[in-house]
């Protein structure tokens, strides 16, 4: 059986499921929307938390937490479970079918068939619609992929239960009420007040302060790591920045354009004038990159070279500091 | 950015037929998508990790014909895992998958425990015990 479902491609798979699912139900909300209502943008750095043999850096907040404050701030009721049981787990992804209900899943990458080999990492919190089912085969829109895909059971049962950190655990979801009419305006708000408290919180280890620490560290570690390491390290910076899914500049293009779309609908120039202010600061994260890449090709150790980026770390943590206080105030 | 500005370098997501979404301004400056096939300071950061995965990899084997650690390890790191990963999969405390890294314990390993790293790994016990089968 097959349920009527349009896939559209989105730059981010949770946004992307968010948003094809919502449209299913009858509610056009684009992806920044999604993004920006649900608070996405971030900048955390946990060098004690390892992935890959180098720390954690990220431009966006917890999986899962997009579409918890997405749904709650428009006010849609979402209705989600895990198993332990693996039988379980598919009977009731198979009722879900049967309903005529597409629904969202939590995967792990690491065996997924139709991603490429380099790409396949332990990370377990990729989200994909499954909208149907032919015989033992399940038809899967995963929204980074231009087009729709196919599981077999076997398949969707390993990447399903995958293992590690953020374990999916068969985790299901799918949203079950609506409110007549989505109210956008106030959600936008909401969602804007968030991240400039996240981005400008008193912590270390999040917003600009977190860019802050980055930038101190990355000035020893040419001298703590040596070159391999400290190559590695820069390179893992870049990858999470820049990988599939943050729509370039770590996420800063796709809150750029909800901002855009913020300010149309909200009727506010301000935040239009912002929306161009992020697109620059997006434009300096991937100047970064360039120069961070400059280092890692050459296998470089000349701490000139480190000092260079962790000063233009420093820079683009002064501008998201002052945009971030500007942002607060227009709305 | 500009759309016109989205890197289309060769990469190796060709190879899948996936392409990258980026959110760029056209024109007018509204934001529109634009696909990109790739873009070098990012592959270039992801072959180099790949590099260091081999090289893992590689040190794991010399390790293990050394006999300094198990065929455990060696799986463990050509599955890109770390001792977290595994032992999760595997249903073991870390502690314990660490005592199998030991030839001397891993030697001594009984058949079910075995069979729980073989089905981890998707190999047979015998591919297991010896990597070169």
């Amino acid at each position: 059986m097959e349920i009527k479902f349009t896939h559209k491609q989105s730059a981010h798979c949770e946004n992307g499921v968010v948003s094809n699912l919502m449209r299913h139900n009858g509610f056009e909300v684009s992806e920044p929307m999604v993004f920006g209502i649900g608070s996405g943008l971030l900048f955390s750095y946990l060098p004690f938390l390892k992935v890959n043999h180098a720390p954690v850096f990220t431009y966006r907040v917890m999986p899962g937490l997009i579409f918890n404050r997405f749904a709650k701030r428009v006010g849609i009721k979402i209705k989600r479970e895990k198993f332990k049981n693996l039988k379980v787990a598919k009977a009731r992804l198979d009722e879900y079918l049967e309903k005529d209900n597409p629904v969202g899943l939590q995967v792990g990458v690491y065996n997924l068939p139709y991603f490429p080999e380099e790409y396949r990492f332990h990370f377990n919190a990729h989200n994909l619609v499954v909208y149907g089912k032919e015989n033992n085969t399940y038809l899967i829109s995963d929204p980074v992929m231009e087009a729709v895909t196919t599981l077999s059971d076997s398949e969707l049962e390993k990447v399903r239960f995958a293992k590690g950190a953020f374990a999916p655990k068969g985790h299901i979801f799918c949203p079950i009420a609506f409110p007549e009419k989505l109210n956008l305006e106030k959600a936008i708000v909401k969602g804007i007040k968030r991240t400039c408290r996240d981005m400008t919180a008193p912590l270390p280890i999040v917003g600009v302060k977190a860019i802050r620490w980055v930038a101190q560290n990355i000035r020893k570690w040419p001298k703590k790591l040596g070159p391999k390491r400290a190559n590695h390290y820069l390179g893992q910076i870049v990858r999470m920045q820049e990988e599939i899914g943050t729509g370039g500049g770590g996420f800063r293009y796709i809150y750029a354009a909800f901002l855009q779309e913020a300010g149309q609908l909200l009727k506010n120039d301000k935040l239009s004038e912002l929306s161009e202010e992020m697109t620059a600061i997006g434009d300096q994260w991937r100047d970064f990159a360039i120069e961070a890449s400059r280092i890692y090709k050459k296998r470089s150790d000349q701490t000139d070279a480190y000092n260079k980026v962790a000063d233009q770390l420093l820079v683009i943590a002064n501008k998201e500091e002052s945009f971030f206080k500007a942002l607060k105030k227009s709305i | 950015m500009k759309k016109s500005d989205v890197p289309q370098d060769k990469s190796n997501l060709e190879s899948a037929n996936i392409k990258d979404m980026y959110y760029a301004l056209d024109d007018n400056g509204n934001y529109i998508t634009e696909l990109s096939t790739g873009w070098n300071p990012k592959t270039i950061a992801l072959d180099n990790a790949i590099k260091e995965i081999e090289e893992r990899v590689e040190n794991a084997k010399k390790r293990v014909l050394n006999n300094e650690t198990s065929p455990v390890e060696y799986y463990m790191e050509l599955h890109k895992m770390d001792l977290t990963i595994l032992s999760s999969y595997v249903g073991f405390w870390k502690w314990r998958v660490k005592r199998h890294f030991k030839p001397s314990v891993f030697n001594k390993l009984k058949t079910k425990t075995l069979q729980k790293y073989a089905d981890v790994f998707d190999i047979t016990i015998k591919q297991l015990q010896d990597m070169n089968q």
